[in-house]
């Protein structure tokens, strides 16, 4: 049954790229679309079955077929379910279902054997997150891994003949891949240290020994190893440079891959060896302070970025930085809630992005936008909702999810890495301010909307909806933005803090998962310690829950608030007031304005001294010597020799008669000699 | 008294010649009979030992030899015919076609 | 007896002036002629060596046939005599042909004196018959019993060496 939530896309994918080419667009669509509405049935009925069963044991294993069988390695194709993978099936499969559907609409142009192909990898990638989230074991979960890599690099290039989305593409799939160097490293030490690659079998082992506080050891190299990976799959620093150029692939695979799902991958990997970090915190420590750097960094690009999406990026590439802050603290459970909320709000907002992008017919520009409010009232107030939401305003779902992950960070005794994480909170409510305003509210040059109106039919687009695309979103679109964002308002209320008289279902409900809890239980069995998990669970839940000082909550939920008002009324103030002091102050801090503008010159760097220096030492040092010198010339050289031997050899062959008999007499000499001397 | 070293001392002797007269001559009828001259110095030597060892051995090889020498013999000269009707000449070192 | 060295030194002056000779005629009629003559000292070489069967094979066959064989292709050929062979003969090869030659005679030298200071009296068979019936009786006898074998191969070698001397002399095959 578990098979079913994987599969299902799967099999969309199959068809799509066998029979796409023949396939009516409504036809791909639809059974791309069907698909992951199948698989979040799927996702639902498990998961209600799931929350059916006592609170310790809550698991539910697959074994599909048997993969690798050989000497001591046994790794069986399986799936498995519980809390954590609950949520991320339902999230990946919901807000995919939702994508899909907008993408009916948005990919609409294209020819019938692009949008299939454009489904056909939109349902591979579904079904390869889902095995990744439903993997029991590290092997499984490599395959979803490298999969999910792969359909990110095919749909960032989809558009291929353009050059900049496929260099795009490529570089997504290679910095990945420098990730997954140290995640397999990583995997490859936890096998041959406990010899098994099962996640409760791992934590098992790992239990067994005292938190690595003193040293580094085996432990903390692999945590640290796998956590590299994490830092490519998520886009932290240093391997964050692919997400903003991912921007080029269309931006309904922006919505899901970048922002909802795939580079939350690292986030959930480090929650699911959970057992492992908690016995690295060295490691910890490093996630933490990478990810609030992170965070701070994208931030602050984020603020002058002129493209609607790569706002939208760097504002991803943020967020998640908080994520790995909530990990880095040990708030692994917080740290998976931002991420639930997340996904709904940053999907809303690139897709309304996309719908404003589609209304002006590919225009990505900032500086070119303004005046939309009036002109796509759903878009506009769907969008809002979700900038709202990240920027943290209260009772919506970021900010349950961030200050929790903010409170967490502060009581579990990192004081700088909360100031911090407020710190780009508050840019966060800024930037995204900044654009709502730029895209929304002001008005449009004029020169804007006529040169996009020329473009089509030849009609003024000013005049309204009649030509050209400045309609509204479309139905499917309109349907996906409103779900969206009525998920962002409530999806907070799963983890309603104590501090205001909630019961933190979420965290509670997620604990398990991280401690060597069910990993127990899948070995005693379900129904032999019901009662005694059950209880052992709410213990482990109050010691992980460290101590709760609901004045301490309430106290630091007021000061995100604050810091909440104040990135928006910095956005209004520069933006709306005296957007002329904005303008002024970029032209007189230009070094810093254009140092932000350029990503801190992140790329430039890694491409003169990582990217030049390979290529040199490959092109003259190992082609020119070794292949063309060395090898060339071995072969070459033993060419030349044979040749030239041959050559002094057929002197020998003179045709005369009475040479060949001289020799013949001289070898009858020396054997004569020969034998009459021994 | 012959001893068998007279022999074998003849026949080294015959031998030498023959050998110098495969490699001095220019006329490929002349170089075979130089053959031949080594061919019986070889005669004589197993004939000797023959003698000396006091069986008829030595006298059957011999007449293998003979025969062989025959056989050998007119092949050879048919060769030289051959070669003649191609070159005109029975020099040796007219028939270097297959130098390198 | 007493007259065997003297007679030995005779045939063997004979054959090593005669096949000097030959190697140095001009012509080759004239060498063949030459070398029948020093057939015919090793056929009397033959009979002092108690073989008086391989001294009548010797010329009969050798002298009888096969030089008469060379001395028809001799006169077939009409070959012109050539000249002088030692003044043809350049730097080079002669030097080579004379260290070979040089060579050669001491090798002989070297392999005969040792053979003569370590030289057992061989024993073995049961001693030459002296009558020239018994002798060619006893060669019969080893002939067509131990030897039969070579006695056949050689008779096919015959068929093959006329066969193909027919073949190689022909003008069109």
């Amino acid at each position: 049954m578990l098979l079913l939530i994987p599969l299902l896309p799967f099999l969309g994918f199959l068809v799509n790229a066998s029979f796409g080419r023949r396939l009516s667009k409504t036809m791909s669509g639809g059974v791309a679309v069907a698909a992951m509405v199948g698989s979040f049935a799927a996702s639902a009925a498990a998961s209600w079955t799931l929350l059916g069963m006592p609170a310790g044991g809550r698991v539910i294993d697959q074994d599909v077929f048997t993969w690798i069988s050989s000497g001591d390695l046994l790794v069986p194709f399986a799936l498995r379910l519980d809390p954590l993978s609950m949520v991320m099936i339902l999230v990946v499969s919901g807000i995919g279902a939702l994508i899909h559907l907008y993408s009916t609409a948005y990919m609409h142009e294209e020819r019938d054997s692009e949008y299939a192909r454009y489904f056909s990898y939109l349902n591979l990638f579904a079904a390869f997150m889902l095995v990744l989230v439903l993997a029991p074991n590290f092997l499984v979960m490599f395959v979803g891994w490298e999969g999910v890599g792969l359909c990110s690099y095919l749909l960032i290039g989809f558009w291929y003949h353009k050059t900049s989305a496929a260099d795009a593409g490529k570089k997504a799939f290679i910095v990945n891949r420098i990730g997954d160097f140290g995640f397999l490293l990583g995997v490859l030490l936890l096998f041959s240290q406990f010899g098994t690659l099962d996640f409760h079998a791992l934590a098992r082992g790992i239990s067994v020994f005292a938190p690595e506080t003193a040293r580094f050891g085996t432990l903390s190299v692999a945590a640290l190893l796998l956590f590299l990976g994490a830092t490519g799959k998520s886009a932290q620093i240093p391997l964050h440079v692919w997400l903003p150029d991912a921007m080029e692939g269309p931006t309904p695979v922006s919505a899901l891959i970048h922002a909802a799902t795939m580079v939350t991958a690292g986030v959930y990997m480090i929650g699911r060896n959970a057992v492992l970090y908690s016995h690295a915190p060295g490691v910890l420590e490093l996630v933490g302070i990478v990810g609030v750097a992170t965070a701070v960094m994208a931030a602050t690009i984020g603020l002058v970025q002129n493209d609607i999406k790569r706002v939208l990026a760097y504002s991803t590439v943020s967020q998640l930085g908080l994520m790995f802050v909530a990990m880095g603290v040990g708030a692994y459970a917080a740290g998976i809630f931002h991420l639930f909320t997340h996904a709904f709000f940053k999907a809303l907002l690139f897709l309304g992005s996309g719908a404003v992008i589609h209304a002006l017919a590919g225009e990505q520009d900032l500086r070119r936008m303004g005046g939309l409010r009036k002109e796509l009232p759903i878009t506009y107030w769907t969008f809002l909702v979700g900038t709202l939401a990240i920027a943290g305003v209260p009772f919506l779902s970021g900010f349950f999810s961030k200050d929790e992950l903010l409170y967490r960070a502060f009581s579990n005794g990192h004081p700088y890495l909360w100031f911090f994480a407020s710190l780009a909170s508050l840019l966060t409510a800024c930037y995204m301010f900044r654009l709502v305003i730029l895209a929304f509210h002001g008005e449009r040059a004029p020169d804007a909307a006529a040169k996009h109106g020329a473009g089509h039919d030849g009609g003024d687009v000013s005049q309204g909806a009649a030509h050209g695309h400045l309609h509204d979103a479309p139905r499917p679109m309109a349907i996906a933005l409103i779900v969206l964002a009525v998920g962002a308002v409530l999806a907070g209320y799963v983890g309603l803090p104590r501090g205001l008289g909630g019961a933190n279902q979420i965290e509670r409900f997620l604990e398990p998962s991280f401690t060597v809890d069910h990993a127990l239980a899948a070995v005693a069995g379900e129904q032999a310690g019901e009662a005694s998990m059950a209880g052992h669970g709410e213990e482990m839940a109050a010691q992980h829950g460290a101590v709760e000082n609901t004045a301490l909550e309430r106290g630091l939920m007021l000061a995100s608030t604050l810091v909440a008002f104040a990135g928006i009324g910095l956005a209004w103030f520069f933006f709306v007031r005296r957007r002329d002091l904005a303008e002024a102050a970029a032209r007189r801090f230009q070094g810093l304005h254009r140092l932000l503008l350029n990503k801190y010159y992140v790329d430039e760097i890694y491409d003169a001294g990582i990217v030049q220096p390979v290529r040199i030492l490959s092109e003259q040092g190992l082609w020119r010597v070794l292949d063309v010198g060395v090898i060339d010339g071995a072969v070459n050289g033993v060419a030349v020799t044979i040749g030239g031997a041959s050559g002094a050899l057929r002197l020998l062959q003179t045709g005369s008669i009475r040479a060949y008999a001289a020799s013949l007499m001289l070898g009858a000499l020396l054997i004569l000699g020969y034998m009459l001397w021994w | 008294m012959v001893s068998l070293n007279h022999y074998l001392f003849l026949s080294a002797i015959l031998f030498a010649i023959g050998t110098t007269g495969v490699f001095l001559r220019r006329n490929m009828i002349t170089v075979l009979l130089s053959i031949e001259i080594m061919l019986n110095a070889a005669n004589l030597t197993i004939v000797a030992f023959g003698r000396d060892w006091g069986a008829v051995d030595g006298q059957i090889i011999v007449f293998f030899v003979v025969t062989v020498a025959a056989a050998e013999a007119a092949v050879g000269l048919a060769i030289v015919i051959a070669l003649f009707r191609l070159r005109e000449s029975l020099d040796p070192d007219a028939f270097t076609s297959l130098k390198w | 007896m007493g007259f065997e060295l003297p007679l030995f030194y005779v045939f063997a002056a004979v054959a090593v002036v005669t096949s000097a000779l030959v190697i140095g005629q001009r012509s080759p009629v004239y060498s063949v002629m030459l070398l029948i003559a020093s057939f015919a000292a090793l056929a009397g070489l033959y009979v002092l060596l108690d073989a008086p069967f391989v001294a009548v094979i010797q010329i009969i066959i050798y002298a009888g046939a096969i030089l008469v064989l060379f001395l028809f292709v001799v006169m077939l050929l009409n070959a012109p005599k050539e000249a002088a062979p030692w003044e043809r003969v350049a730097a080079g090869p002669r030097r080579a042909g004379a260290v070979l030659g040089v060579v050669l005679a001491g090798e002989l030298a070297w392999a005969l004196w040792h053979a003569a200071l370590s030289r057992e009296p061989a024993g073995g068979g049961q001693g030459m018959p002296a009558h020239a019936i018994d002798s060619v009786r006893a060669i019969g006898q080893v002939l067509y019993t131990d030897y039969a074998f070579a006695f056949e191969v050689t008779s096919l070698l015959i068929l093959v060496a006329m066969v193909g001397a027919v073949v190689l002399a022909k003008r069109r095959v």
